[in-house]
């Protein structure tokens, strides 16, 4: 590794999961395997196949403590997760929200903030129905600022006074990961000293329709909530829709530093690509050549060896593509099972929150390697057959463990992967 | 002395003031923007919630020009009596 590159350090963190909001209340339901999938009556009544889903409990209610009554008339549920997870990460680097009402701009500062369906809810509740009935006018003023797909980005830096690149990208199940590449290599490159890096995704009948139509989510535990999200298990049975909010800050090694600020860890490489659509893969199936190039991209560019990898954070979503990405790994590190990093899936518990599924799973990881543990993956007391050899690589009860590196992976529809390695700071 | 409209449009204005200390002593005179800091975006939310509260209709050219709460006032009032 070169000695002159800028590096990038994790100083803060925040998460708005379906099984708990704020990293402590994560953290210990991480610790105590505690599923946030639960029953959701308006899905029954829509006569969806899968009938649960993770929701994040309580956040209308602490919403005001965030923003004004102005404010929350023109934020939508994907806006709500973003920026309350963003705050809560901004809080936890020691870094002040400043007045609305003040003239600094933090220069040095900007976001990235993804999404996969930003403010669908917002389009399938209001803007289109008032239009179809010939009613524009009655739409209010607040449509685009929340149906943009800007809308999160752009209302969080307006919250902290941002003054460097603001966006939002997309990249269907990798955009977590992808916000948190960007970010990274913004910092990298000396264009900004620090970004706020993550994701957010409602928890709209809307987006999980598209999925449960193509018989892509698990319907046979509307019974059992908690026992329905399996990634990596035999009974596995298609993935369950979640909603949430994660992001990171990210900052330069030297800024941080410069203030005293605490590191989580460090960001030692980021790399995305895309299959192409050829060699197996499709808009909706991997290419494991290009899944192996990723992760195999991303050990090099951190400067390490495949056996460094202490532990990984799965896509694992709980569909047949499962057992896939456990052999695509053991390919990508030409390890035997038996010397496979430990792997776990957080979406056992939270369920796959999509645009801000990567996001969440970063905060899941820096929560392990600052903590010294790694999670139980919920549900899967039956391995799937096909990767049976990897059963005791699979952390299936919460460990106490210190780990130095850990990666973490995300693939998304259109074929594209994403890999964050992450090290310990010590 | 009171007055129930005031009062009515007072509280349709009140989310969407940014300045609550300005609303303890809100009056016929106070500006949605300037006194109140109003979004200015948000002055089509007001009107839109006025037409609800009152079941009237307010035309762009009308609600051009209801700056003040006492001209909101005023302009309700007018329609009510036709």
């Amino acid at each position: 590794m070169s000695t002159n590159i800028r590096r990038v350090v994790v100083t803060g963190i925040g998460a708005v999961a379906p099984n708990g909001h704020g990293i402590k209340e994560f953290e210990r339901a991480l610790r105590d395997g505690v599923s946030g999938i639960r029953f959701i009556p308006r899905l029954a009544e829509l006569n969806f196949r899968c009938q649960v889903g993770g929701v994040p409990q309580g956040i209308p209610e602490v919403a005001p403590k965030y923003f004004s009554e102005d404010e929350l008339l023109a934020m939508n549920e994907a806006m709500l997760y973003g920026c309350i997870a963003s705050i809560d990460a901004w809080r936890d680097a020691g870094l002040e929200v400043p007045a609305r009402d003040s003239q600094e701009v933090n220069w040095d500062s900007g976001c990235v903030l993804g999404s996969g369906l930003s403010g669908i809810d917002t389009v399938g509740g209001m803007l289109v129905p008032r239009i179809d009935a010939g009613k524009v006018r009655r739409m209010g003023s607040t449509m685009v600022e929340q149906t943009m797909s800007s809308s999160i980005s752009a209302k969080l830096s307006g919250l902290l006074a941002l003054g460097n690149q603001v966006t939002s990208n997309s990249s269907a199940c990798n955009t977590g990961c992808e916000a948190i590449h960007d970010a990274f290599y913004h910092i990298r490159n000396g264009l900004a000293e620090c970004m706020v890096a993550g994701g957010a995704e409602s928890a709209s009948p809307y987006i999980w329709g598209g999925f449960d139509a193509m018989r892509v989510l698990n319907d046979t535990s509307n019974e059992a909530p908690h026992k329905a999200s399996r990634p990596m298990s035999a009974s596995a049975a298609g993935f369950i829709p979640g909603a949430g909010g994660g992001a990171l800050i990210l900052e330069s090694l030297e800024r941080a530093e410069k203030r005293g600020a605490k590191i989580y860890a460090e960001l030692i490489s980021a790399v995305v690509n895309c299959g192409g659509h050829r060699l197996g893969g499709s808009m909706t199936a991997p290419n494991s050549v290009a899944v192996q190039r990723c992760i195999r991209g991303a050990i090099a560019a951190a400067g390490i060896k495949p056996a460094d990898i202490d532990a990984i954070n799965g896509h694992l979503t709980a569909t047949m593509a499962d057992p896939l990405e456990i052999r695509n790994w053991a390919a990508a590190l030409e390890c035997p099972p038996d010397k496979l990093p430990f792997v776990n899936s957080t979406k056992s518990m939270i369920g796959h929150c999509l645009g801000a599924a990567g996001a969440l799973e970063s905060v899941a990881s820096i929560l392990e390697l600052k903590h010294g543990f790694l999670h139980g993956s919920i549900n899967c007391e039956d391995v799937h057959p096909e990767i049976a050899a990897f059963s005791d690589r699979i952390v299936r009860k919460t460990v106490d463990r210190q780990v130095n590196i850990l990666a973490k992976t995300s693939f998304g529809f259109g074929d594209v992967n994403g890999c964050l390695i992450f090290r310990r700071w010590q | 002395m009171s007055d129930v409209v005031m009062d009515q449009v007072v509280a349709i204005v009140t989310p969407f003031a940014r300045n609550k200390e300005a609303l303890q002593s809100v009056g016929p005179d106070s500006t949605f923007l300037q006194d109140l800091q109003v979004s200015s975006s948000r002055l089509v939310d007001i009107i839109l919630a006025i037409e609800d509260k009152f079941g009237i209709e307010v035309d762009d050219t009308e609600a051009d020009k209801i700056n003040t709460i006492g001209a909101a006032v005023s302009l309700i009032k007018s329609k009510q009596t036709h």
